[in-house]
């Protein structure tokens, strides 16, 4: 950047990949649809291709996107107030995930403050519990934490200091070691961002290897499985769609660090860096909330 | 395709190839057209099967369709106005105007702004596509309640459709927040902004944190039907008035989104026509901020006959009631601007005019069912449905036709007719009238909605509704042909300044406005503003 | 009137109101109806409604009567000057000020109303009421204190009613009538049978989906919610047939659903009620229990 004035805009040529990127998105949710309704066995069925193939596309369509972008970006065409424009972008972006998450936190809490004590007779609930669910006494998670007919069976939940804790240190570390490569790329030490970098992505991995761990001992030992109840739908879609977020944070983090290693930052200019940094936070600020209301609390 | 070096800026104006031009493009004023074509079509398609279930309650009996498709009709109807109709509409009249507003070359992000817009015919086409698959559309109303809405085989098309949607939005919305902070022109203070952008940020900010809402919603609902979770089921703890809670929480702030970009349009024709600054300038803008923040503590008002505990039947009251303030001063601040005028009225101010005193009145009725006991007779009778189509049709609606009719001299370089615009506007506002007024009566009267057939008892206002509606929906016709002739045959070139009394930045560029715009920031002078901030 | 607490302190603004609006008290729709029923409960939001629909008259008067002045007065056509004041702030405190008055004012009635509403204790009787796709089922549960031996039925809409409202079945729906009112739609096989004067508390349940109980006459709805239990209450004031409908999507036939309550005298329900509960207890000879079935787990 900087290679223009301020005052002249940028506005950037045409392109393709914005209908590639709708096209792709289509095949994908449409196959999923499809997919979700056909029977097993159905030979007709073409959801699971056609959602693979959507999937693949969309693959595509981000490599090819995001590559343009860095070759525009290494041309050195945009300026200053375009950074501040993807910052903005990304910002909010990462805000509105934030309120994805809402929805399912609230969830959470409605179910914890709410639905299954009033389900077990508790204040607003004594009607419900006298006419449609006597003898139900309410507990959250572990056994009958399920709801008042155990749909799923009987379940054990997992301890919050086991790997739940591990998992807290090894994200907590991740955002000490990318803040150490960030400090190290403004500072220019290539060295240090590089082993910064690569270590919070062996992090990110750690955590995923653990939580595909924890989530085995949940399905075969624990009975906990993503029917249990409205504790098992609660535990897993958070701490599942956490798990993509790292996931796809990861991916992100690994990119970058190729992208590193083939010197596309700058110590003032590496926007690109600091999204995925910002990303990685906000992924683990999630978890932390995740860690103290769905294990701890 | 970008490679390396180029900075093509375009400065040529539009490419040749229609591909090229309208797939691939980058240019806020053909994305804006491309908006309001498509929102256009879905108003028509909406409007379609809001023609059926008016046929179909034409008179007693059952004379057309069967009742599940009369569901599907209903829920199809509003999830097409909704997010079909009416907030395309607003994001293309964004896309317009905003840049031209503040002085911008182009939205911030124009890649993204193209992906926003090609979202939305994929979107559409797999939602309309479940009507014609075996298992038929979505039934269970745009409200989705389980465990009715999770009955059918259309539910995971719904889903994705929403989520398409919600996409969509959320990158429409940073796209805006985006150009307004980032883009203004120097000298464009934020208090100089014309409401519109005013109202615009606002609405942004709202979509931003209620789309995703939406989608966890929905999304709860699909593994509540494939994938066996127990969000909405209290066998198993959960509670199907929790998805009623999320929902709502989207909901509410959601109908707002398709108001405050109306407040803001109205913001900007009534002082042209009135040749007065905006009454207020200040307490407008501030007013659209404490709506917004109110849209999040009011959602329960949907929800009185759910059984909520008193303490919160009571706060969700007082806090709705507490929306009629802010609104109000937004409707005295317009009468103001209106008093002490030089008014002229042409077609837009009179759909403004309209709109003033329509969406008073169905704010008047959200009022009345803001009062809990009141509403457990109102709730979910056509009263409701009074309400809401008066601030969505007469409200939104016509604030988007007024829209249409102050800048298409600024969109085509030609007036549009005059004369046709009056008969629409006329034709519009008496037939609206017939439609939606006597379903105030029939709710009272004790009519609940959704519902294909009813007594004899209900039959002669749903008789006049329903010529109302036929006679509304010929109107529109009217609007579609007027819009035709403007574009392609009017012969009447446009002035720079197609009003006398506007004000603003996009009347000092040519009409049509070139393909390009403010390549370079123009320099500000506060007098040009609509309102700049002439109220100290 | 009603009383509860809303009905004394507006008893003017309602009778100004009936004036003007007939303010009979229909018990059922009746045609070309535009105003909520009064209603035959001891609640009722009737007056609420009224002063609501007044006070937005009055304001909306106000409003626009100021908008039509100066349409006519400030137009160019008449020669009209535009001036240069664009702020005052005098003026935006009066009208930011006076809807707040106006809005405590109504906030406190209709306080008053929902706590009255809300208040379920001291009923002399319980209904528990279960809505199913698409019918209502009905147990009477205690009458004065004592429980209430298997009493309970299925209500379902009537039969000619059911047959006119097929497609295209060329059935004219006005030859539905009961006692020279028609019912399509509004008729029941069995209509719920209660005492007028007595605090019924119902208790209101989904059985597959939501339904909403509701019947005007009775000043309020409620939602039927699979596995969550609702109450509300009502004490009928006067023997007849209450109508309504299910007020809550419920799928294809949520629109024929009808609910007819019949509230007679004390003695006669009293009569009426220990047939039921001697029927009942020849059948349970024959039939196995045959409670109330739980709600039916979705999914
Ligand atoms: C653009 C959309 C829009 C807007 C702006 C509004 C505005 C309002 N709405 Fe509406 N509403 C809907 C769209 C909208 N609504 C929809 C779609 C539904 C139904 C959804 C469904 O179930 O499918 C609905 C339903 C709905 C309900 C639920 C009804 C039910 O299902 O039982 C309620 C209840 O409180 C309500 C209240 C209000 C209130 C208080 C306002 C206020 O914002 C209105 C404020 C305005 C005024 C009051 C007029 C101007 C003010 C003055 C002149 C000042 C002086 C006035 C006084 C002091 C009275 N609305
Ligand atoms: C922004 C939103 C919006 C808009 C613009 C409209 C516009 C209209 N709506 Fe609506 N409506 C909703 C949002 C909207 N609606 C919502 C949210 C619901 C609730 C759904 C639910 O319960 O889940 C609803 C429900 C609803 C119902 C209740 C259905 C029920 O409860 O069963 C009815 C019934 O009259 C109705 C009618 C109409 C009519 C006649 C129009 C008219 O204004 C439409 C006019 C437009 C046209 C007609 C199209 C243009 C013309 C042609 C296609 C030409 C051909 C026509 C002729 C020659 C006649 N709507
Ligand atoms: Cu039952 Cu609607
Ligand atoms: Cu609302």
């Amino acid at each position: 950047m900087g290679h223009q004035q301020q005052d002249v805009y940028y506005v950037p040529s045409k392109s393709y990949w914005p209908i590639v990127a709708a096209v792709s998105m289509f095949v994908t949710v449409y196959g999923a649809a499809h997919w979700l309704n056909s029977q097993p066995g159905d030979s007709s069925a073409f959801g699971k291709p056609m959602f693979w193939v959507g999937f693949a596309m969309i693959l595509g369509m981000f490599f090819g996107w995001f590559r343009s972008v860095i070759r525009e970006s290494m041309a050195g065409s945009y300026n200053g107030q375009v950074d501040r424009s993807f910052r903005m972008g990304m910002m909010w972006f990462i805000f509105s995930e934030v309120m994805f998450f809402g929805a399912f936190f609230g969830a959470l809490f409605y179910a914890r403050i709410f639905s299954v004590p009033w389900l077990g007779g508790e204040g607003h609930g004594v009607l419900t519990h006298q006419f449609v669910w006597q003898g139900y006494e309410a507990s959250w998670g572990a056994n009958g934490g399920g709801g008042p007919q155990k749909i799923g069976g009987s379940f054990q939940t997992i301890a919050a200091w086991g790997l739940p804790l591990l998992n807290t240190l090894i994200l907590l570390s991740s955002g000490v070691t990318i803040t150490i490569a960030h400090h190290a790329l403004k500072a220019g030490h290539r060295k240090a961002l590089l082993i910064g970098l690569g270590a919070t992505v062996l992090l990110g991995c750690g955590f995923l290897w653990f939580q595909a761990h924890e989530y085995a001992e949940a399905y075969e030992h624990f009975n906990l499985t993503l029917g249990s109840g409205v504790y098992g739908a609660t535990f897993f879609m958070l701490t599942g769609f956490h798990g993509l977020h790292v996931t796809l944070g990861t991916i992100m983090l690994a990119i970058i660090w190729i992208r590193c290693a083939k010197g596309h930052f700058t110590k003032d200019d590496h926007f690109g860096f600091e999204a995925v940094a910002w990303y990685w936070h906000f992924v683990d600020v999630v978890w932390l909330a995740l860690f103290l209301f769905v294990y701890v609390l | 395709m970008a490679h390396a070096a180029t900075h093509d800026h375009d400065h040529h104006g539009a490419p040749k190839g229609f591909f090229q031009r309208w797939v691939m493009s980058t240019n806020h004023k053909d994305i804006g057209t491309l908006y309001l074509i498509f929102s256009l079509t879905m108003f028509f398609i909406g409007g379609a099967f809001a023609m059926v279930i008016r046929a179909e309650l034409f008179k007693p009996g059952m004379q057309l369709v069967q009742p599940y498709f009369f569901n599907e009709m209903t829920t199809m109807h509003a999830l097409v106005m909704i997010f079909g109709a009416i907030m395309p509409a607003f994001v293309g009249l964004a896309n317009w105007m905003v840049p031209l507003m503040v002085g911008a070359p182009d939205m911030a992000l124009p890649r993204m702004n193209n992906l926003s817009f090609w979202i939305l015919p994929f979107a559409f086409f797999m939602l309309l596509s479940t009507l014609f698959m075996p298992g038929g559309g979505p039934a269970g109303g745009w409200t989705m309640y389980p465990p009715l809405s999770l009955q059918g085989e259309s539910v995971a098309y719904v889903i994705f459709a929403i989520h398409l949607m919600g996409i969509s939005s959320i990158m429409g919305a940073i796209n805006i927040i985006a150009t307004i902070l980032n883009m203004r022109a120097p000298g464009m203070d934020l208090l100089k902004m014309p409401v519109f952008v005013w109202s615009w940020l606002i609405t942004a900010f709202l979509l931003i944190a209620v789309m995703p809402v939406l989608a966890g919603a929905v999304t709860m609902l699909l593994t509540d039907k494939y994938f066996h979770t127990n969000f909405f089921n209290a066998a198993g703890g959960g509670d199907p008035v929790l998805f009623q809670h999320i929902f709502w929480f989207f909901g509410h702030p959601e109908v707002y989104i398709m108001i405050l970009p109306a407040f803001g349009i109205i913001s900007e024709i009534i002082p042209t026509f009135a040749r007065k600054p905006i009454f207020g300038y200040r307490a407008m803008v501030f007013a659209i901020a404490s709506i917004a923040f109110l849209s999040f503590i009011v959602w329960a008002h949907h929800m009185f006959a759910v059984g909520l505990p008193m303490g919160a039947e009571i706060f969700f009251m007082y806090a709705t009631m507490l929306i009629a303030v802010p609104t109000g001063v937004k409707v005295f601040n317009w009468v103001s601007t209106m008093w002490g005028g030089s008014m002229t009225f042409e077609t837009p101010m009179l759909f403004s005019i309209a709109f003033v005193i329509l969406f008073t009145i169905g704010g008047f009725s959200g009022l009345m069912l803001a009062l809990a006991p009141a509403d457990f007779q109102y709730h979910d009778t056509y009263f409701v449905v009074a309400h809401f189509h008066y601030v969505l049709v007469t409200g939104a609606a016509f604030s988007i036709m007024a829209a249409a009719y102050y800048w298409i001299p600024k969109w085509s370089g030609h007036m549009y007719s005059e004369t046709w615009g009056k008969i629409h506007f006329w034709s519009s506002v008496i037939s609206v009238n017939v439609l939606f007024f006597p379903q105030h009566f029939l709710g009272l009267a004790g009519m609940p909605r959704r519902i294909p057939d009813y007594n004899v008892a209900f039959a002669n206002f749903n008789m006049i509704s329903s010529i109302g509606g036929f006679w509304f929906g010929a109107s529109q016709l009217i609007f579609l042909g007027v819009i035709i002739h403007c574009v392609f045959f009017s012969k009447k070139k446009a002035a720079d300044r197609s009003w006398e009394g506007a004000k603003g930045l996009e009347w000092t560029v040519p009409s049509p406005a070139p393909f390009h715009t403010f390549d370079v920031p123009p320099v500000i002078h506060d007098d040009e503003l609509a309102h700049g901030n002439t109220d100290h | 009137m009603t009383s509860g607490g809303i009905g004394r302190s507006v008893s003017a603004w309602a009778a100004g109101a009936m004036a003007l609006f007939g303010g009979e008290a229909w018990a059922n729709p009746v045609p070309n109806q535009m105003n909520m029923t009064q209603g035959v409960s001891e609640w009722s939001p009737y007056a609420m409604h009224m002063v609501a629909l007044w006070v937005c008259v009055v304001i909306g008067v106000i409003v626009f009567g100021a908008m039509f002045i100066a349409m006519f007065r400030f137009r160019k056509s008449r020669g009209a000057v535009a001036e240069k004041w664009a702020h005052s702030t005098k003026l935006e405190i009066v009208w930011t000020v006076v809807p707040v008055i106006i809005l405590i004012f109504l906030a406190n009635l209709a306080t008053g109303g929902l706590t009255t509403f809300a208040d379920t204790t001291g009923a002399d009787m319980t209904i528990k009421i279960t809505g199913y796709q698409w019918k209502w089922r009905y147990d009477y549960v205690d009458y004065k204190g004592k429980g209430v031996d298997k009493v309970g039925f299925v209500s379902k809409l009537e039969e000619s009613s059911d047959r006119t409202r097929q497609l295209k079945s060329n059935l004219d729906p006005d030859k539905i009538q009961v006692d020279g009112y028609n019912t399509y739609l509004l008729d029941v096989d069995k209509p719920l049978v209660v005492p007028v004067g007595v605090k019924i508390r119902f208790i209101i349940v989904g059985g597959d989906v939501i339904h909403s109980w509701w019947v005007p006459a009775l000043g309020w709805k409620m939602d039927a919610i699979p596995g969550i239990a609702n109450a509300a209450w009502t004490k009928i004031k006067e023997p007849g047939v209450y109508r309504g409908q299910c007020a809550e999507l419920c799928g294809q036939d949520h629109g024929f659903m009808p609910i007819v309550v019949k509230a007679v005298p004390k003695a006669e329900f009293e009569q009426w009620l220990a047939t039921q509960e001697d029927e009942a207890k020849i059948q349970k000879a024959a039939q196995t229990a045959q409670n109330a079935p739980a709600p039916v787990p979705q999914g």
